[in-house]
């Protein structure tokens, strides 16, 4: 992708990132706000997303619906996401569709309604939503390793929120989050596409300066202490399928460390793709895990994610156990394959493997124009957008002293939390 | 990277799709895109699950993913490694009516994709152990399966409403069916069905078209010719002749969901459009249409209900699904059954016309952004013979439609009171004769 982007701040703190691209007549206009499960506190979990859901039940201007009507009219594409550091909305539009975007955004950034009967019906969808994860045997074991691994963080909490949770917030708690963190203080614009930068800043300006800015005071989340020793948590559900959940601490994406993690990934298990749109990915048939654990039938599949966050989260390993072995026979193995990571040093043949694949999944994710929006914004969230610039050149500096550090220090027993997912045979 | 032909602005027609037919019968399409420095591959062979045996169901499939295990030039891992060393991938599929396969790379790489896909498709030896672990993970795919409510109400609904017929069985057939494939079945399938005759492939990016035939001909052209496949006589599809209601149980789960429809168009059909604008003011526009307004915004009984056409070649079907509290599938029933009634019998509001036939032209542009989207664009476009100048008579067709033509399209295949009404989860309950 291309590096020449402009970017400024408003005065009432609103952060603006703009980057020309002229390969299709289509812009896409993203709003970041620094709010997300990071930011909230026992008793409100899910909070923040319900607040996203909110925010597409209208303004006295827009009355709910009218805004999807408005967007999908224009044969325009919009969504929201809430994830742990982060709530973003974008609409990708035709080019000369924008002004509806920015209109809207500007609009909902302080004037949402949240109408009792609206939060209500909304509760009932989030609850569906909700339900929909836990049918899947994942989600159940995921969120038994998250609440494992942190003891006071609030990574500890899916972002849906607790079951009970969502049933107890009210009508003034999503109100009073809304107001806190919505406002362009802690927001972010970012927008990519078939537009001139002056133009757009006029446009942007226009619809965002007038609106007040309050800076946020820190979220103080107390500090998490380094586990002591390997903690294991069991859940049992219908099935016939065993599987392994193994989650390490990993590092802040703003660290130094997150780089020669993201090879070390990549090595493991296979790259990760950061994209949010396009792409795909690459397979994993070559990676360690897969060759020991796969192709030696101890397990049916594997898979390892990274996430770039603000504050140090997890690095997962998936594994689906194959019928004829148990979890710890699964886990002996993976100890075998970090052990030869300690005892042999990693070639450069394998580094600059990994770096031509970072470089192979940064071009796919380029052919669209929503994606290269989504990275602008993205980045700031966690660190700058200088951050998603040097990627690449960052994984090529990585050498194999580097990986042996890191495996030290990050992949130590003591550090992680190791999940089983038992199928009782459908006996529930 | 600046490219020196900004083709992307443009919708793909004639001027930019090169097609060409080769000498054994492959046809090749291909667009440039040079606004990344990608290239994407798609295309299928004629050999689909309609030609799997009914206790071996599930055999294309297998013998699809069986493809990369090895072949006579290189083993599993050596395919991989040349292919993940390029950060490039490749992957193989079955549908009723063909083999697919889609892959992307580097542009620079795109002479390894297609010396690949030449040596998976007409090499492959299938070594015994590799389809050992195969069948282990395919049939631990099938359990997976058995514990998802949308999948399993879908399988269901389909076996409903396509009796006897290849539409109606699963593409990764049942575990009886996987347990009864062997190697040798496998063997003969490829050896059978595998041929040049109807393969299409078609390659988008930053690569000229000429190059992309010439490579495609150097690595597939001496691909021996043989006559096509003929499809198997396959029954003829009635709509269903009264409601049908089934409840898939699965103990443990907190979501049920509902899959509900009937027939609906295939591609080819006249109505095919109509009914797509149609489905779309339905349970796609916004937030999913009527359905969504009705079931999720106004009733807030579900995180998702939307509708969808799937038009095949002989047939296709027109589905709702939703995903409710067991306790609210009743109430969800009622409420997109009283959508389909409407749906059936008053014209759409000229309004919702005008709103949806503006989106279906204003989203091109988006639909044809990636080497992806334009890709799958150009397959259908060969596919469903449309003619490479469809994308672009395409605003027009969608401007011809009328509310008329939408009651009417409703009218032939929706019948509220002949319905396939399939639901997947646990302790729901269904009223015993809606």
């Amino acid at each position: 992708m291309g590096d020449q982007i402009f970017q400024t701040q408003l005065e009432n703190g609103l952060q603006v990132l703009l980057k020309e691209i002229h390969t299709a007549p289509i812009i896409s206009h993203w709003v970041w706000y620094r709010v997300g499960s990071r930011y909230e506190v026992t008793g409100k979990t899910g909070i923040s997303h319900w607040v996203e859901h909110m925010q597409f039940k209208g303004t006295p201007k827009f009355p709910a619906g009218v805004l999807d009507r408005a967007i999908s009219r224009d044969g325009g594409m919009w969504n929201a996401f809430t994830h742990l550091d982060w709530t973003t909305f974008f609409e990708t539009m035709p080019a000369d569709k924008i002004d509806l975007a920015l209109n809207l955004e500007a609009d909902r950034m302080i004037n949402s309604v949240y109408d009792i009967e609206e939060v209500n019906s909304e509760r009932t969808v989030v609850i569906s939503e909700r339900e929909g994860s836990e049918n899947d045997p994942l989600f159940r074991l995921d969120e038994a390793v998250q609440s494992t691994m942190f003891a006071r963080h609030p990574y500890r909490n899916e972002v849906i929120g607790s079951i009970n949770d969502l049933h107890a917030i009210q009508r003034d708690d999503l109100y009073a989050h809304y107001q806190r963190y919505y406002n362009p203080a802690n927001a972010v614009i970012a927008v990519a596409g078939d537009f001139e930068t002056n133009e757009m800043l006029e446009k942007i300006t226009s619809h965002y300066g007038s609106l007040p800015g309050r800076a946020l005071p820190d979220f103080v989340i107390p500090p998490e202490q380094q586990p002591e020793k390997e903690r294991r948590v069991d859940v049992t559900g219908p099935g016939e399928t065993t599987y392994l959940q193994i989650a390490y601490r990993a590092p802040a994406a703003a660290n130094d460390d997150f780089f020669p993690f993201t090879i070390l990934d990549s090595l493991i298990t296979g790259p990760t793709s950061l994209n949010m749109f396009g792409g795909g990915g690459i397979s994993n048939k070559t990676s360690r895990l897969y060759r020991r654990l796969v192709e030696k039938e101890f397990a049916i599949s594997i898979n390892g994610s990274l996430q770039a966050t603000v504050d140090p989260f997890l690095y997962n390993i998936v594994i689906t156990v194959h019928p004829k072995h148990t979890p710890e026979e699964v886990l002996e193995q993976v100890d075998k394959e970090i052990d030869t990571l300690l005892q042999v040093p990693v070639s450069q043949t394998e580094i600059d493997r990994a770096a031509k694949q970072a470089r192979a999944l940064f071009a796919y994710g380029s052919e669209n124009i929503t994606n290269q929006a989504f990275w602008l914004g993205y980045s700031e969230m966690f660190d700058q957008y200088s951050w998603f610039l040097n990627y690449v050149k960052r994984l090529e500096q990585v050498n194999a002293a580097d990986l042996l550090r890191i495996t030290r220090e990050y992949f130590q027993p003591g550090f992680r939390v190791v999940g089983i997912y038992r199928p009782d045979g459908g006996q529930r | 990277m600046k490219n020196n032909s900004t083709t992307s602005h443009s919708i793909p027609g004639p001027e930019d799709i090169h097609r060409k037919v080769l000498s054994n019968g492959i046809t090749v399409l291909s667009r440039s895109n040079y606004s990344s420095t990608s290239v994407v591959i798609s295309g299928y062979v004629a050999a689909g699950s309609q030609l799997d045996p009914l206790d071996k169901l599930g055999l294309a499939y297998y013998t699809a993913l069986g493809l990369m295990r090895g072949t006579k030039k290189a083993d599993f891992q050596t395919i991989y490694d040349r292919l993940e060393s390029a950060g490039a991938s490749l992957g193989f599929g079955a549908s009723v009516h063909n083999t697919s396969f889609g892959g992307r790379a580097l542009a620079e790489d795109l002479p390894l994709l297609l010396s690949t896909l030449s040596d998976c498709l007409r090499n492959p030896v299938f070594p015994k152990p590799q389809m050992d672990r195969l069948k282990a993970q395919l049939l631990t795919g099938l359990a997976i399966r058995a514990q998802d409510t949308a999948e399993m109400a879908a399988l269901e609904f389909d076996k409903l409403l396509f009796p006897e017929h290849p539409y109606g069985r699963p593409e990764d057939g049942y575990v009886e069916t996987i347990n009864n494939i062997d190697r040798s079945d496998i063997v003969k399938f490829h050896k059978n069905y595998y041929r040049p005759a109807n393969m299409v492939i078609v390659v988008v990016g930053a690569i000229e078209a000429q190059q992309v035939v010439d490579l495609v001909e150097s690595m597939l052209g001496d691909w021996k010719p043989q006559p096509a496949i003929l499809s198997p006589d396959l029954p003829i599809i009635q709509p269903p002749i009264n409601t049908i209601v089934q409840k898939v149980n699965i103990p443990g789960k907190s979501q049920s969901d509902i899959v509900l429809g009937t027939l609906g168009p295939k591609r080819n059909a006249p109505e095919y459009l109509a009914a797509s604008l149609g489905n779309s003011i339905l349970g796609q526009f916004g937030m999913m249409g009527r359905i969504g307004d009705s079931v999720r915004e106004k009733a807030g009984l579900a995180y998702y209900a939307s509708t969808s056409l799937n038009a095949w070649i002989e047939n296709g079907s027109w589905e709702v699904s939703a995903g409710v509290n067991p306790e609210n599938v009743d109430r969800a029933i009622d409420l997109i059954k009283k959508e389909l009634r409407r749906f059936t019998s008053e014209l759409v509001t000229q309004e919702e016309l005008d709103d949806n036939q503006s989106n279906y032209i204003g989203r091109m542009p988006l639909s044809l952004e990636s080497n992806n989207g334009v890709a799958n664009s150009i397959l259908n476009l060969e596919r469903f013979n449309l003619g490479l100048d469809y994308l672009q008579r395409y605003p027009d067709l969608i401007r011809k439609i009328t509310r008329q033509d939408i009651l009417e399209a409703a009218q032939k295949y929706i019948d509220p009171d002949r319905l396939i009404i399939v639901t997947a989860g646990s302790n729901g309950s269904l009223k015993d004769n809606p």
